[in-house]
């Protein structure tokens, strides 16, 4: 009890605070908040934004406005039947999407969602998000070699070919980045990901404008590398299925196959966590020091509220508007009760945002901080992922070699230089 | 054209004219020769098509069509020849590449072998297939009739 | 064919016949081979089989590749999946009752079919169709010849991995099938000539329906163009790929916008004009390079070229009768006639030899996409294996009718 209460007052990281239940209840609720979100956020976002790419409607019988379709694939994934190939290795074959997932998981316990939203503050962060991360590869590897085919291995090795040669590049647009955490007063630079956005804060600017257009540069490298390395359109020959080798994925079906998906999806989470942590501020709002006196503290907290009540208007205008036949009641019912619930949340927030709006160290103004920095940084990372369906949508497939050719003579040549470039920089001014 | 190609071959050609279109009926004999003549000489550069038509009661059964065009001359002739069972065609495989899926189709449809041709096996039917569907002594409900007995081990019902 | 007994024998029994699915002996063939005894598998060399159930390949076609890693070595099309006996069925139907067979070769582009088809046995009979019906269906031939190619660009765009483009122009080939619909009946399959010209009279408000569409679709082939004309990853990816000169064309015989993106100025249209097709104005788009990028670009010109002749047809259908007086028992005198057409696919011709009955005794098709499928050997030696996929959809084949 008393290590459930005394951690509540605290500024820091469970994992600094060295409080192992508070740590497990973050786990717990990112897990738990990324597993449903990608599953079903990120899943119906796809399919709709995809379909109105296209002209069309996209799922719109599951739930209102095919609300619960995510649910009826994940279910329908779980209840197929399990086919392991018979001359596949199945000790390796199980563990091949455990890896994937693992790999994709792990570096959650990193990103910050806020100063002291995360499960833990490591001093080598990023280092261990790159890491981590690049364990998916032998995720893919293995389930590859695992489905004793020629089709998957060949995809595997595609797969796994890309992603290290896009690793490179990122890398060195991460090392740039880094590279202007440490121009402050000391010179001394930070790994840790909290630290990074508070290097951002202090020195009064995201690192996307610094040196302008050093940071940009870098960002767009790390966006496009970002891309290939979670194996997302265009870079998504590996898995595309009117090639010749329909990826490594061929061999898995139902649970198995859900599994790769989730994995591919918090790997885009993550690396979009990245991006956000490195050049966009991370948890904080626009203008942070610029517009920073209690009235622009106010209005800024105002925006999960309202962003929400938002959303509560788009539904409950959608449940108006649904067809009045006898077929549509249940779903404009169910819309309707959707759009109560996202009014009730915005409520909620707004009513934390009113009575939190004494930035003092009451209950209710750090869940007011709380909310606000975990809401900004899930909305930049919701641009991201938009920006993922969006080229999904759009762009046509790279060819393998002209991938590579992208990854190793255009991208490596240029974050090398915007790296250089930037420490010169850092040191002249 | 034709006056020089009738003086030089003889008896061996014949040029008619039916309907507008002009074809040579040749001799078996002159088949290769003729042909690569119209390609260099006349410029028939493009083979538009080979076929075959099987008249079972004539004595020589088969006549085989080449229907080439000229661009050079915007000009489309045909040349025929006929030739009996189991007689087998030079390929114009040399003269004009396209004619490599053309003649592999006469051989499937009709059983004419074209010699020198780099690969005459059947293309549209399945490999092992017993038969030359496009003869006129082909019939289909005797195949359907056969078929059901050997693998279903009852009389078709046709 | 009375002495053995068919390929559908008990399976115990199968010494002298292959299994259709084995690989074949592809040393005989014309992939050639450095040195004739050297063991035809090298080590390095994979045979990799692009099945006939395959997203990519537009219908029922079997390629088997031969790949040095990733590069394709030679290349083996297996075809006759969709083989239907066309030719034998139609030596046993009346001229007429032939007519609904043969759109369903080139399913895709069924009215070009039906106007070969007809054309060929108007030929025969020495009649010609009446002004007005010319008009109809040359008006009708070039929407289908835009539906068919947007169908390609939709497919093609697919195969190469662009969603998106296949979307927009199904919707908007939506418009050209209402038409046809409107007319004939039916959208794909649409037996939409007879044997003398057309049996139906356009309808009312068709000249209305046709303006509105000429009016409603240049904005959309903008669209298609801005989605893909400029897009880097489109150019890389079909650029310098799958090149064939226009030599080659003409000696493998290639025709159609094959032929005509290698740099070969010939369109059947305005070579041997049928139908009317001198009457009207219209340009050949020629490419340059010969590689999928000119194919793409050639199709889109072509597409607003048909745009304009439909616009100087419909802008100008006279006035008569819309059937040619033809026989109620239709009996060519015995004779060969070989006529061919531009269809969207390339050379469509039909050889037909009648010997004085009801029933053709020959029906011969030349299928476009058969002879420019033999060319794919050609185009992918050296490419990639991702560009087998982009060269296949750069023919524009439909397999029913490669296999008739």
């Amino acid at each position: 009890m008393n290590a459930l209460t005394s951690y509540l007052g605290s500024k820091v990281t469970p994992g600094q605070a060295g409080n192992q239940l508070w740590a497990l209840i973050y786990v717990f609720i990112i897990f738990a908040g990324v597993a449903l979100t990608v599953m079903w956020l990120i899943n119906w976002v796809e399919r709709k934004a995809l379909a109105h790419f296209q002209v069309r409607l996209g799922p719109m019988r599951v739930g209102p406005h095919g609300l619960l379709q995510p649910f009826a694939d994940a279910l329908k994934l779980m209840l197929k039947e399990d086919i392991i190939p018979d001359e596949a290795d199945a000790l390796v074959f199980w563990v091949a999407p455990v890896i994937g997932l693992l790999a994709a998981f792990t570096v959650y316990t990193v990103i910050p969602f806020g100063p002291s939203q995360a499960v833990s503050d490591m001093n080598i962060g990023i280092l261990f998000m790159l890491g981590v991360s690049s364990l998916g590869v032998l995720g893919i590897v293995t389930a590859g070699w695992a489905s004793n085919s020629h089709y998957p291995l060949i995809g595997a090795l595609r797969s796994s070919a890309q992603m290290v040669s896009y690793e490179v590049a990122m890398g060195l647009a991460v090392v740039s980045a880094i590279l202007m955490t440490s121009l402050n007063a000391q010179g001394s630079g930070t790994l840790s990901m909290i630290g990074i956005v508070r290097a951002q804060q202090e020195q009064h600017v995201w690192f996307l404008f610094k040196f302008f257009p050093l940071g940009l540069i870098a960002f767009v490298i790390f966006a496009i590398a970002m891309v290939a390395e979670t194996n997302r359109a265009p870079f998504d020959l590996p898995e595309a299925e009117s090639e010749l080798t329909a990826g490594f994925h061929t061999e898995y079906s139902g649970l198995r196959w859900s599994l790769f998906m989730l994995a591919e999806y918090a790997a885009m989470m993550a690396v979009s966590a990245i991006a956000v942590t490195l050049w966009l501020g991370g948890w904080m709002h626009p203008f942070p020091n610029f517009l920073s006196s209690p009235a622009w503290e106010f209005i800024f907290s105002l925006f999960p509220g309202l962003s929400f009540a938002g959303f509560a208007a788009i539904a409950f205008i959608g449940a108006v508007r649904m067809p009045s036949q006898a077929f549509f009641r249940i779903q404009r019912a169910g819309l309707a009760v959707f759009a109560a619930l996202l009014g009730l949340i915005a409520l909620l927030l707004l009513a934390i945002a009113v009575a939190g709006r004494a930035n003092d160290a009451s209950i209710a103004s750090r869940f007011r901080e709380g909310i606000d920095y975990v809401y900004w940084f899930l909305l930049k990372i919701a641009v991201f992922m938009y920006l993922f369906i969006w080229y999904r949508a759009t762009w046509p497939r790279y060819r393998f070699d002209q991938l590579m050719k992208v990854g190793w003579k255009v991208m490596l040549p240029i974050s090398l230089g915007v790296l250089i470039l930037t420490a010169i920089v850092g040191v002249i001014f | 054209m034709v006056e020089k190609y009738k003086r030089q071959y003889g008896s061996g050609l014949d040029a008619h004219t039916y309907l507008g279109q002009n074809y040579f009926t040749v001799d078996r004999s002159l088949i290769p020769d003729f042909l690569r003549l119209l390609r260099d000489d006349e410029q028939f550069d493009y083979c538009v098509d080979i076929t075959a038509v099987h008249y079972p009661k004539r004595e020589k059964q088969f006549d085989v069509f080449w229907i080439l065009y000229s661009f050079a001359r915007n000009e489309r002739i045909r040349v025929k020849t006929q030739i009996a069972d189991g007689d087998s065609l030079p390929s114009s495989f040399p003269i004009w590449p396209t004619v490599n899926w053309l003649e592999r189709e006469v051989y499937d449809m009709f059983g004419i072998r074209f010699d020198g041709h780099p690969d005459l096996k059947r293309i549209l039917m399945p490999d092992g297939w017993k038969g030359h569907p496009l003869r006129k002594d082909y019939d289909i409900l005797q195949q359907d009739k056969e078929w059901v007995q050997i693998n279903l081990g009852i009389e078709s019902g046709q | 064919m009375s002495d053995a007994p068919m390929i559908g024998k008990k399976t115990t029994d199968t010494k002298d016949t292959p299994l259709p699915n084995a690989v074949p002996d592809l040393a005989t063939s014309h992939l050639d081979l450095e040195t004739p005894d050297k063991p035809y598998l090298d080590s390095n060399e994979l045979i990799l089989n692009m099945g006939p159930q395959h997203p990519a390949t537009h219908g029922v076609l079997r390629v088997i590749l031969k790949l040095d890693g990733e590069k394709v070595m030679g290349t083996e099309c297996v075809i006759g999946y969709l083989h239907r006996g066309v030719e034998k069925i139609g030596e046993n139907r009346t001229y007429t009752m032939f007519n609904p067979y043969v759109d369903r070769m080139d399913y895709c582009a069924a009215v070009s079919n039906g106007l070969g088809y007809c054309e060929a046995v108007e030929k025969l009979l020495n009649i010609e169709a009446p002004e007005r019906a010319q008009y109809i269906r040359v008006i009708l031939t070039e929407l289908q010849r835009l539906a068919s190619h947007q169908l390609w660009l939709g497919t093609h765009a697919l195969d190469i991995g662009a969603m998106t483009p296949l979307f927009y122009t199904f919707r908007d080939r939506e418009e050209i099938l209402k038409i046809f619909e409107k007319y004939c009946g039916a959208r794909l399959t649409t037996h939409a000539f007879r044997i003398g010209g057309c049996q139906y009279e356009i309808y009312a408000g068709f000249e209305k329906d046709v303006k509105n569409f000429l009016a409603f679709f240049p904005p959309k082939l903008d669209e298609y163009e801005a989605l893909l004309t400029g897009n880097r990853i489109w150019i890389e990816r079909t650029k310098n790929v799958g090149v064939i000169s226009g030599k080659d064309c003409i000696a493998l015989g290639v025709t159609g916008p094959v032929l005509r993106a290698s740099g070969v100025k010939w369109d059947i249209r305005k070579a041997v004009p049928y139908a009317n097709y001198s009457k009207f104005d219209f340009e050949i788009p020629v490419g340059t390079n010969g590689d999928t990028y000119d194919r793409y670009l050639v199709r889109i010109a072509e597409m607003r070229q048909s745009l304009r002749i439909v616009e100087q047809a419909v802008n100008g259908i006279p006035e008569g009768p819309i059937m040619a007086k033809v026989p109620k028992v239709i009996k060519p005198a015995v004779g060969e006639i070989y006529h061919s057409i531009e269809a969207p696919k390339g050379e469509l011709g039909y050889f037909i030899v009648s010997d004085g009955s009801t029933q053709p005794y020959r029906m011969r098709v030349r299928p476009p996409s058969f002879v420019n499928l033999q060319a794919l050997d050609v185009m992918v030696r050296g490419a990639l294996v991702a560009d087998v996929v982009a060269v296949i959809g750069t023919f524009d084949i439909v397999l029913g009718e490669v296999d008739r």
